[in-house]
């Protein structure tokens, strides 16, 4: 039998399995996509470590910066552990080849990693390679797991996880090419699955498959998920079209400046400030641009290209002349699988859970930018090596096939009904209410809407179905199974921001502006009532 | 306006209609299925050139919808040289395979003293987000499935010139079976890359190296057409950092 199965193939699910491989464990990587397609290669900005290559650096003032932006909800010696691993987890980004944007120091190895200024930091921290610094880690990561003869299953979609006396057995998977239902059973699993910005489909930096498929899919094995609420906006997403522009753009010298001209927030804030302060300026009717006409063409092409390109495509705006007017949006889940110090699910044994889709409790209420790619590769590693020693420890036997046929029964349902409503339209829908009523700012009465509204369209999933009904290749499939994720950890959301009732990091609720410590130092945790 | 889309079942194009109006081509494609037509089959993910999900051919030449405007009377069909799963859905398992083949990684890792020059000489190279357009471009692959193909001999390029890698011999000998010698250097790969890579260049670059490591071209009647010190031509990128 399988020693780990890993679910999700980003920078995260490959980190973990060259780790597990490493430590003499049988591997098999299982993907939605290709390995190179996932999330991982849309972080832009940097991948924090205090390597002190610019400037005076120290471990202990990442772990300050990181515990300051958490607002009071990260596990310290979570964060501790991640901080003091960052230059190491660069050490081996080195090794295997990262082409990391480089100084003229005269120095060797990692001391010639290129750092830059990201926003809440007290140093410049984040190691880059240009604006494509998650492009770069990710396809480093699959060329050594290709070097390391990691298995790869592509195109097939998480269904759900096997469970035993709240044990993991492996998981069903969709094969997205032949339509088929198989079975993979594993003596450890890792979800590696990413967030669930796409909850707020249309407002959101996201790829389209963020839609939180492997939180979902502990909920429904009877795991917990935690700090849901906290969904970090991204202060500079272009305005039409909400494609990302780094935050390296303002740790660059970057301003942002309302219709007349005027800056209103130190750029270099963490997110969740600058990201207000923009909501604010448009409640006043003010529009708000990101200006680095002064950074010059020649700084721009040789920082980020990328942004460049995006925005002469995008906006028809050339940055070197021109403002680039943007909006916040949806970005990140600090939120997600609710997970132990070793990574471990709660609620299911054996099962691990790495990188957005967990809640590791090292970004709290508000993520530093910089700090999502150091916890895919330090924390996929740790997974790595944890779920390789717990499968050592684990005797075979035979797994049944309970789940397999549920899910291969459920699918047959779906096939053969008849629908009335056309599920994109609700997506659409919910993506919309959640960027007004669950968004930057929010506040009881909109929340209560949204959950109503919520109510609804979830009361209307049975009258959804499938316009495609081809057996093979079915996108439609795909897309109504990501949907109704979404819709399963919607409320888990909304019911959690209500909840709290006070303003901490990302989360901002009007009538209660304030921190209030005594009653909400805490993480809100969910878990789906189970029939009896 | 309207475009037309290869669709696989019928292999005859279909006709839909669209706002008169500026948008992505992948914008269209996911308007058309979520409004019109859920059947339309097509993959695509960060919207942003990055992904490398969805490219395909628009007017028989290479694009990444999410990066391609439309225009009235466009005709979409799928990436060449890949098996077709449904309209513009592709098989890109066995172009990956290539990477495999050609053991584009570190061989063997050795600290190196590396400066902004060098990391200037693999940019353009570590921009590649595998979308498969270079392959579907290459008409080798007209004549020969199992040639390594463009982005991977690129990525070979890339890794045999790292300061990093102290084994290039290895690397070198790896590509030349189905590899550099078998690029008939027509350049339509660097015209197809949506990322401003020139994966020509490099696998001259590439031969170049292969005769410093011991090898010879095959086609020894061709040699000059591949020498290393070449300096001009089509597909020759003068920013490429040389």
């Amino acid at each position: 039998m399988l020693d780990v199965l890993i679910i999700g193939s980003g920078g995260a699910g490959l980190t973990a399995a060259l780790s597990a491989k490493e430590r003499g464990a049988s591997v098999l990587v299982v993907g939605k996509a290709y390995p190179t397609n996932s999330q991982t290669s849309m972080a832009q900005g940097g991948m924090n470590a205090a390597l002190g290559n610019v400037g005076e650096d120290h471990i202990d003032s990442h772990i300050a910066d990181t515990i300051k932006s958490a607002h009071g909800l990260c596990d310290e010696n979570m964060v501790k552990k991640m901080c003091a691993d960052a230059p190491k987890t660069i050490q081996w980004l080195e090794s295997i080849g990262v082409p990391f944007s480089r100084l003229d120091n005269g120095r060797s190895g990692a001391e010639t990693i290129a750092q830059r200024q990201m926003g809440g930091a007290s140093a410049k921290r984040a190691c880059y390679a240009q604006d494509y610094t998650g492009l770069k880690i990710l396809h480093t990561l699959y060329d050594t797991c290709l070097k390391n003869n990691i298995d790869f299953l592509n195109e097939h979609y998480l269904l759900n996880l096997i469970t035993e006396d709240g044990s993991v057995r492996g998981a069903t998977f969709l094969d997205i090419r032949t339509g088929e239902v198989t079975q993979i059973n594993a003596k450890s699993v890792i979800l590696a699955t990413g967030g669930y910005g796409s909850i707020y489909h249309g407002y959101t930096t996201n790829a389209y498959g963020s839609t939180g498929d492997g939180v979902a899919a502990v909920l429904r094995a009877g795991g917990s998920v935690s700090d849901m609420e906290f969904v970090q906006f991204h202060p500079t997403a272009l305005k039409g079209s909400s494609i990302l522009i780094s935050e390296s753009a303002r740790g660059e010298g970057g301003y942002l400046v309302n219709t007349k001209g005027e800056r209103f927030v130190d750029e270099l804030k963490p997110r969740d400030v600058v990201a207000r302060a923009i909501f604010s300026e448009f409640q006043k009717g003010e529009e708000v641009f990101l200006d680095v006409r002064h950074l010059g063409e020649e700084t721009l092409m040789e920082l980020l290209p990328q942004e460049v390109e995006l925005c002469k495509l995008h906006e028809h705006v050339d940055p070197a002349t021109q403002l680039i007017p943007i909006k916040p949006v949806a970005h990140y889940s600090m939120g997600g699988i609710d997970v132990d110090n070793m990574l471990e699910v709660n609620g299911i044994k054996g099962c691990f859970a790495v990188g957005e889709c967990a809640n590791a409790k090292v970004h709290g209420a508000n993520r530093l930018g910089g700090n999502s790619l150091l916890e895919i590769t330090a924390f996929g590693k740790f997974a790595g090596e944890n779920a390789s020693n717990h499968a050592t420890n684990i005797v075979l036997h035979e797994i049944n096939n309970h789940q397999l046929q549920q899910d291969k029964h459920y699918l047959e349902n779906l096939y053969a009904k008849d629908h009335t409503i056309n599920f994109y339209e609700k997506r659409e829908g919910l993506g919309k209410i959640f960027y007004e009523k669950v968004g930057i700012v929010r506040d009881n009465v909109q929340l209560t809407e949204a959950m109503q509204t919520l109510n609804v369209i979830g009361a209307s999933h049975k009258d959804m179905g499938l316009a495609d009904k081809s057996p093979t290749n079915n996108t439609n499939l795909i897309d109504f199974l990501e949907f109704s994720n979404t819709l399963q950890l919607a409320p888990t959301i909304i019911s959690s921001a209500l909840t709290r009732d006070e303003s901490r990091g990302a989360h901002f609720k009007t009538g209660f502006e304030s921190l209030d410590d005594e009653k909400f130092k805490m993480h809100i945790v969910s878990h789906l009532e189970r029939e009896s | 306006m309207k475009i037309n889309i290869l669709r696989s079942e019928s292999n005859t194009q279909q006709s839909y209609a669209l706002q008169d109006k500026e948008t992505t081509l992948l914008n269209a494609l996911t308007h058309i299925k979520a409004t019109q037509d859920a059947t339309l089959t097509f993959t695509a993910g960060c919207r942003a050139s990055v992904c490398g999900t969805c490219a395909v051919r628009v007017n028989g030449k290479e694009q990444l919808a999410c990066a391609y405007k439309v225009q009235d009377g466009d005709v979409v069909e799928p990436l060449q040289y890949h098996p077709i799963l449904r309209d513009l859905k592709v098989d890109k398992n066995k172009a990956k395979e290539t990477l495999l083949k050609s053991t584009a990684w570190i061989q063997n890792f050795t600290e190196a003293a590396l400066t902004h020059k060098d990391e200037k000489f693999s940019e353009t190279q570590t921009d590649c987000i595998l979308c498969d357009s270079c392959y579907s471009a290459c008409p080798v692959y007209a004549v020969n499935p199992d040639f390594l193909g463009p982005f991977a001999l690129t990525r070979v390029y890339r890794y045999a010139t790292d300061k990093r890698e102290s084994d290039t011999k290895s690397i070198i000998d790896n590509v030349q079976t189905n590899g550099v010698w078998d690029c008939i250097l027509c350049g339509e790969c660097t015209m197809a890359c949506p990322k401003g890579i020139d994966p020509k260049m490099d696998i001259l670059m590439l031969r170049g190296e292969s005769v410093s490591h011991g090898h010879t071209d095959p086609s020894f009647a061709t040699q000059s057409f591949g020498s290393p010190d070449f300096s001009g031509g089509f597909g020759f990128d003068p920013n490429s950092g040389f």
